[in-house]
């Protein structure tokens, strides 16, 4: 349910990281896809993904936040060619 | 009955008045752009900051749009802010008023009025800050030195319990650069009227991080819009809690509006700003003559002052709306309009009629008031109005 | 040199769930800018694309203090908020160590925004400005900027049948920053992303004015692969289009020299904004832009000695 006027913040504010809150996930038209085996966690996903989309824990690459990953296919072809870990599949594969 | 304060009682142009009021209030920021009539303001309040008078950051921004951003930012950062301008660098500040009214940060600008261009001219009129009338700011018009001292001082306390940014004015020129009695508190005594400011949001809390300045769609800017709206609505509750203080304090009490004469008057003019004064010294002529003319002044423009305008006029026989800015076939100026409309509602319409003068600067005369007070004797026999919008002393 | 590890622990300080396009340079750089702060910051944006994309109410993006004030003014907003700083750390009223950073696009800083750009460096405010140059008014739809390069196809310098595209070469936005003799000055790109890292941290770290001129590869207007972006960004390097260099206070470096400097049309065949220039009768545009890239870089060897 969106606010009435009464219930907003004073003036024109919003709150740190609601944006979580809408998942971009539907706007992929590929999907990457992530192999642990082959990764060697060097991290130039994470760093040049636009959408924060790569998930980062404990100082390791766990895998891709499917709920915010828009499909760009930077990861995959930034990912370094010895390691070769992230492929692109059309979206539409998983949603069968 | 005010405590044992002691007053310091000096000789103070307008502008004087208002760097001496900024002084004392010793704000956070002040972000600034020279333009005349108000570049004194300016121009003391650095030398105040030069003498280390004052402990404010001051900003000598390279425009007025980028003074009143720069207010803006420090505003939202939790600062007392404040700035001065007039007519042209008003007018650029435009886009951003109204940001930072729907930002609800509590600026106070010190607003000398004059005309906006074109052609340009440096001499007052109040075109300028009608000019943003609709900007979500409080708008306060003091008649001399003393009332924007007092209502420079009061506007801060305002805005910073309303969350609204208040423009205090003076005339350009005509109390700007008049050399008058100023009767100056204390400076402990503003801080301790003041208080701390302590907002509600501030961009300097790195530990709970906001966004200001939000984009809305077609879902919300209506709703915020509203709230900003209801704000405005409910400011004159703060403004005359904040007008009783200051009159118990300092024993000097200021209203929305200021009636003279009024309570049986029959012909009564409105009127802002400086005419007042000139006004009232016709009013007493006038009465000497056994006629029943009175005078209101509107202080206080944004928020309205719809219900006191009804109460003092209501019933009378004829009124005169003087209106230093005219809207350009837009039926009448800004004030004629507005208590035009709000006496719409009354069984019984007092004939209304609008007076448009002073433009430019151009200097308003008793003889002109006189004249203005005789049409409403006319008016008062005929009944009606017979020219809705007039304009006094522009030779034909 | 920066360690990525590392900067990943600082977590991600612009969420998901933003609006950008698929692809988009700006909040690449955006993530990247922020990774590489070292204390809280707070930042100022004009209105552009990464303002639109990450402050939609109620889905704020940022998870950092940010205003967003009008278009032409970030400069002038973050300066204010420097001043307040400032006034709250000399009345005691505040004590932690807080930075300023403000962003605008090409649009909100080459042009309508370089009044108050100007105005703040010259008063020497202590802060970043981050100019994010996708190189064309992209978020109202492509019009030309004066940072849109020669021959470039915008919806206002069309490359139409008679004029190809915009007719006048780039404005050199970091060179006029380094004329207002500011302590720290640079270009670099998000596909140098340890470039970028480090110049942040070193602009962070100067006292008074710092700016960064960021090259930001914009899929739609630039009209490539969304999956280049960062392909494209070492392509301007490595053909000269965009050197990365630094100027501390007046002493320029050339941070990336190419070991084989390729011609530029290396850069300009990977986007669809220079398609119509590799028709015979736009030859001579093409040449014209290489002149102008080598001129530049040659001056730019001059100056680093």
């Amino acid at each position: 349910m969106k606010k009435g006027w009464r219930e907003l913040e004073t003036g024109s504010i919003d709150f740190a990281g609601r944006a979580l809150q809408y998942e971009t996930g539907d706007w992929r038209t590929y999907r990457p896809l992530w192999s642990k085996k082959k990764c060697t966690q060097c991290f130039l996903c994470w760093i040049y993904c636009p959408d924060s989309a790569v998930i980062a824990e404990d100082g390791e690459i766990k895998g891709i936040d499917l709920k915010y990953c828009k499909g760009c296919g930077i990861c995959a072809k930034e990912c370094p060619p010895k390691a070769s870990a992230i492929e692109m599949k059309l979206e539409s594969e998983f949603r069968k | 009955m005010p405590k044992n304060i002691k007053f310091t009682v000096v000789a103070r142009t307008g502008n004087e008045a208002m760097a001496e009021a900024m002084r004392q209030i010793n704000p956070d920021v002040v972000a600034a752009y020279p333009i005349t009539p108000a570049t004194e303001v300016v121009q003391l309040f650095a030398s105040f900051v030069a003498d280390g008078l004052v402990e404010t950051e001051f900003v000598p921004a390279e425009s007025e749009h980028s003074a009143i951003s720069a207010c803006v930012g420090a505003a939202a950062a939790g600062g007392r802010v404040m700035t001065s301008t007039s007519s042209q660098g008003l007018a650029l500040m435009h886009e951003i008023l109204y940001i930072a009214s729907a930002l609800r940060l509590p600026i106070v600008i010190c607003e000398v009025n004059r005309a906006l261009s074109g052609p340009i001219n440096i001499h007052c009129d109040h075109s300028d800050t009608m000019g943003s009338r609709d900007a979500g700011w409080i708008q306060i018009f003091s008649e001399n030195a003393q009332e924007a001292y007092d209502s420079i001082i009061q506007a801060v306390r305002i805005s910073e319990l309303a969350k609204l940014p208040s423009l205090v004015t003076t005339d350009g020129f005509i109390i700007s650069h008049e050399m008058q009695r100023l009767e100056m508190l204390p400076d402990k005594e503003v801080q301790d009227f003041l208080g701390e400011y302590t907002p509600e949001f501030s961009l300097l809390d790195v530990d709970k991080p906001i966004l200001m300045g939000t984009f809305d769609l077609q879902d919300y800017f209506f709703e915020h819009k509203r709230a900003q709206s209801e704000a405005m609505s409910v400011t004159p509750e703060y403004m005359e809690q904040v007008s009783r203080e200051f009159a118990k304090r300092y024993g000097r009490e200021y209203g929305m509006v200021e009636a003279y004469m009024a309570d049986d008057a029959e012909i009564v003019t409105v009127v802002m700003g400086s005419a007042a004064g000139t006004t009232r010294a016709v009013v007493n002529e006038l009465r000497e003559e056994g006629i029943k003319a009175g005078t209101i002044k509107i202080r206080v423009f944004r928020p309205f002052p719809r219900e006191w305008i009804v109460r003092l006029l209501k019933g009378r026989k004829a009124i005169g709306v003087m209106d230093r800015a005219d809207s350009l076939a837009g039926f009448g100026g800004p004030v004629f309009t507005e208590v035009r409309s709000a006496l719409y509602e009354e069984k019984t319409k007092p004939p209304t009629a609008d007076y448009i003068y002073g433009l430019g600067g151009r200097d308003l005369s008793m003889e002109e008031i006189r004249g203005i007070y005789e049409e409403l004797q006319e008016i008062q026999k005929d009944g009606k109005a017979g020219n809705l919008v007039n304009y006094v002393g522009v030779r034909e | 040199m920066a360690n990525l590890k590392e900067l990943a622990k600082r977590g991600n300080l612009l969420s998901g769930g933003h609006r950008a396009c698929v692809g988009c340079g700006a909040v690449i750089i955006a993530r990247q800018v922020l990774a590489a702060t070292e204390t809280p910051v707070v930042c100022s944006i004009s209105t552009g694309c990464l303002e639109v994309v990450s402050t939609l109410y109620p889905f704020n993006a940022w998870q950092v203090p940010f205003i967003h004030n009008a278009f032409e003014n970030s400069a002038a907003t973050i300066s204010g908020v420097e001043a307040c700083y400032r006034a709250f750390k000399k009345r005691g009223k505040l004590d932690r160590d807080i930075k300023f950073i403000g962003w605008g696009g090409d649009g909100g800083t080459y042009d309508i925004g370089i009044q108050a750009l100007s105005g703040a460096v010259e008063r020497g405010h202590n802060f970043v400005y981050i100019c994010y140059d996708n190189q064309a008014y992209m978020n109202t739809g492509i019009q030309r900027s004066s940072a849109t390069p020669l021959g470039a196809d915008t919806t206002t310098s069309p490359a139409g049948s008679v004029i190809p595209g915009k007719s006048q070469n780039r404005k050199d936005l970091t060179e006029i920053m380094i004329a207002h003799d500011i302590p720290y000055a640079a270009q670099t790109s998000p596909g140098h992303w340890n470039d970028l890292v480090t110049k942040v941290r070193k602009a962070l770290n100067t006292d008074g004015p710092a700016f960064l001129n960021i090259l930001s590869p914009c899929q739609l207007g630039w009209r490539h692969d969304p999956a280049d972006t960062i392909e494209i960004a070492r392509v301007a390097v490595e053909t000269c289009f965009w050197p990365l260099y630094e100027v501390e206070k007046g002493r320029y470096k050339i941070n990336k020299k190419p070991k084989t400097k390729i011609p530029v049309t290396a850069f300009l065949e990977m986007q669809g904004r220079f398609r119509h220039l590799m028709r015979p009768e736009n030859k001579r545009v093409i040449q014209d832009l290489q002149a102008h890239v080598d001129s530049k870089w040659e001056l730019l060897l001059k100056k680093a000695g």
